[in-house]
């Protein structure tokens, strides 16, 4: 170094650029794969492990499988056969949901589609208004497509839906109950009201003491006991009731842990500014909360989206339930791998964008604190 | 405690017999803790009080219940001839018209500078968002950072934000302003910038509650120094002979403590 010729004056170093060994492809890989003797020998038998077992699966997934055809004879099961998730793919979509009013799942979908894009363009200047109308004037909207019997549409019971259809109804309506119910159990469960505060506790406590398989039974079979005679309660929208209230109680933990960690001095700030307690726990307390909980919630989320395939016990087919029942069909016995496949890799799809987009939301609210 | 050179005031300050607060009897206690012992205080408009004493003597809780940020349990507290008594009206009505200023900032990060300001006059004094904002940035001009409106609080230095806190009050467009302690969490440097902002408030009439241990403040900008301890007021004067002349045994042994940092 010392025999090297300052090639500057003095206080005016120009920018180097940083040694080659320290940044790109080459210096990630020496930093994170081969830092030390231990982290060298993870690093191989990482490799290993994965020369194992990745090319078998891509071999039989893709480049052993079948991908066109109409009934079992096209499969040469030497790998994995698609064509029976093709050949049962509206009934794993919509269960047994007729025929010809499937297009009103496809249209509320699409419904949904058009509207919550806007809310991802950063200028669009009504979100307000679009968020009430997705909470508020889209369920209603899906509500009468999907149960039929006005404006000349056919009444489809519950019974028929099912499939991805059915997964998403239960889950997309227990997520979005069970944050607002969430965040006022954990309101209530720091409130200064002993009535209030006891209520919540015991709520809180009652539903996240039992199993979610427990809530189901008790809302399929032990509900209707305390029913009034001839008074009939729709199934699917017990499971619901169930799920939701399950759901928000554990929702509630997780926002009373963000409320913990808000300090008390902007409580104290915003109330001597005069604004009541609901103004501030919505302007002040709250966004911040709930940003802190953003993993947590999603987190929530993602366990309630999944748990859904519970409902199979009471005999709604959901996603799961509707590839198991047709995995029952003589005609096509035999192809359980492909069905649990394709089932994991749909629940992934959805669970991964869930968590991609908590993280991107994390990013865009930190105001650098 | 070293002293602050202060900017003397320009103008002259006057009181008027109007009052302000008036605190009668005042009780207060935390559990079996007797915090605050009969305290009796009368705050005309356009006093600058400055109130000092030892940690713990219960100086934070005595101005918060001024404003009800805690609970007095004997005694009778009026603001602007309100009493504060559990009636939520009253404590709102009161809260809207006394502004306060902590010792950390407590600034809102989720929200940029400006709108740390105008959450309180569009909330609660339901003003337009436009004119909020013309009011905002006026404040922020007044306290020199009219520049880091878009911000947020996370990016600005402690002197910064306390000078933002000290706008956010004024928003509201106080009658009283309450001070916890505005410069100790701050840096020597920083503290000037904040007390020069609490100096102009002062000649502008505001009527004003400090508790501060910045001698020199009190001795240019006060026109009553009180002193606490143990929950109770041991005395009050006007600076000069507060300083020159204490009377109590413990408030002299308080100055001698402070003063010969
Ligand atoms: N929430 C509380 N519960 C119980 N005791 C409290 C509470 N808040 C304060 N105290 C006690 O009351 C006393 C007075 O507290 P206060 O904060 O008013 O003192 P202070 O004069 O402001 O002191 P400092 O100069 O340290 O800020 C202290 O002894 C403190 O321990
Ligand atoms: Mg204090």
């Amino acid at each position: 170094m010392s025999d090297q010729k300052p090639t500057h004056k003095l206080g005016e170093h120009p920018d180097w650029a940083p040694p080659s060994i320290t940044i790109g492809a080459v210096g990630w890989v020496r930093a994170n794969m081969l830092s030390s003797p231990l982290n060298i020998f993870l690093t191989l038998l990482c490799g290993y492990l994965i020369y194992l077992s990745v090319p078998p699966v891509v071999q039989w997934a893709f480049l052993d499988a079948d991908w066109f055809g109409t009934n079992r004879d096209d499969c040469s099961r030497e790998g994995a056969c698609w064509i029976y998730i093709g050949f049962w793919f509206k009934q794993i979509m919509y269960g047994r949901y007729p025929d010809t009013e499937v297009w009103r799942i496809n249209f509320a979908y699409a419904l949904l589609v058009v509207a919550a894009i806007p809310l991802f363009v950063p200028s669009f200047r009504w979100k307000g208004w679009l968020s009430v109308f997705l909470l508020i004037g889209y369920p209603i909207i899906a509500f009468y497509l999907f149960v039929g019997g006005s404006f000349g549409m056919e009444h489809v019971e519950t019974p028929l839906w099912g499939g991805l259809f059915l997964t998403l109804v239960i889950s997309v309506l227990g997520i979005v109950a069970s944050l607002p119910i969430g965040i006022v159990l954990a309101l209530g469960r720091r409130s200064d009201m002993p009535v209030v505060k006891a209520i919540c506790i015991g709520f809180i406590e009652f539903w996240r003491g039992i199993p979610l398989i427990t809530v189901l039974f008790m809302s399929s079979v032990m509900f209707p006991l305390f029913l009034p005679e001839g008074m009939h309660f729709d199934k699917l929208i017990r499971a619901l009731i169930g799920v939701m209230l399950f759901s928000a109680a554990y929702m509630a933990e997780v926002v009373r842990g963000g409320l913990q960690a808000i300090p008390k001095g902007q409580t104290e700030a915003a109330e001597a500014l005069g604004l009541s307690y609901w103004k501030t726990m919505n302007l002040v307390i709250m966004p911040q909360a709930l940003k802190l909980v953003i993993p947590g919630i999603v987190n929530t989320f993602i366990g309630l989206f999944k748990d859904t395939t519970l409902v199979l016990i009471i005999g709604l087919f959901d996603l799961l339930g509707m590839i198991q029942l047709v995995g029952t069909n003589p005609d096509w016995l035999g192809f359980h791998i492909e069905g649990y496949v394709f089932a994991a890799f749909v629940f992934w799809c959805f669970c991964f964008s869930m968590s991609r987009y908590s993280q991107h939301l994390e990013k865009k609210l930190h105001t650098g604190h | 405690m070293s002293e602050i050179a202060i900017q003397a005031p320009t103008k002259e300050m006057t009181v008027t017999d109007d009052v302000m607060i008036n605190m009668i009897g005042v009780h207060k206690w935390y559990g079996e803790f007797h915090v605050l012992k009969d305290i009796n205080l009368t705050v005309h408009k356009g006093e600058r009080i400055v109130i000092c004493g030892p940690s713990g003597s219960g100086k934070s809780t005595m101005i918060r219940c001024i404003n009800r940020l805690e609970e007095h349990q004997q005694g009778q507290i009026i603001v602007e001839g309100t009493e504060l008594t559990g009636d939520l009206k009253h404590v709102e009505q009161i809260r809207k018209e006394v502004g306060m200023v902590f010792q950390h900032f407590n600034l809102f990060p989720h929200l940029s500078i400006l709108d740390n300001l105008t959450l309180a006059p569009i909330w609660v004094r339901k003003m337009p968002k436009k004119e909020a904002e013309e009011v905002a940035m006026n404040l922020l001009e007044r306290v020199k950072i009219p520049e880091q409106a878009k911000k947020y609080p996370g990016q600005l230095s402690g002197g910064q934000q306390q000078r933002v806190a000290i706008a956010r009050s004024l928003c509201m467009n106080p009658k009283v302003m309450l001070f916890d302690e505005p410069t100790s969490a701050l840096d020597p440097e920083m503290i000037k910038e904040v007390l020069d902002v609490m100096v102009e408030l002062a000649e502008e009439g505001m009527t004003m509650m400090c508790v501060t241990h910045e001698m020199g403040f009190a001795k240019t900008v006060a026109n009553r120094v009180i002193f606490m301890d143990e929950g109770q007021i041991i005395e009050e004067n006007e600076p000069n002979e507060f300083f020159n002349n204490p009377q109590n045994d413990r408030t002299k042994l308080f100055l001698s403590q402070i003063l010969s940092h």
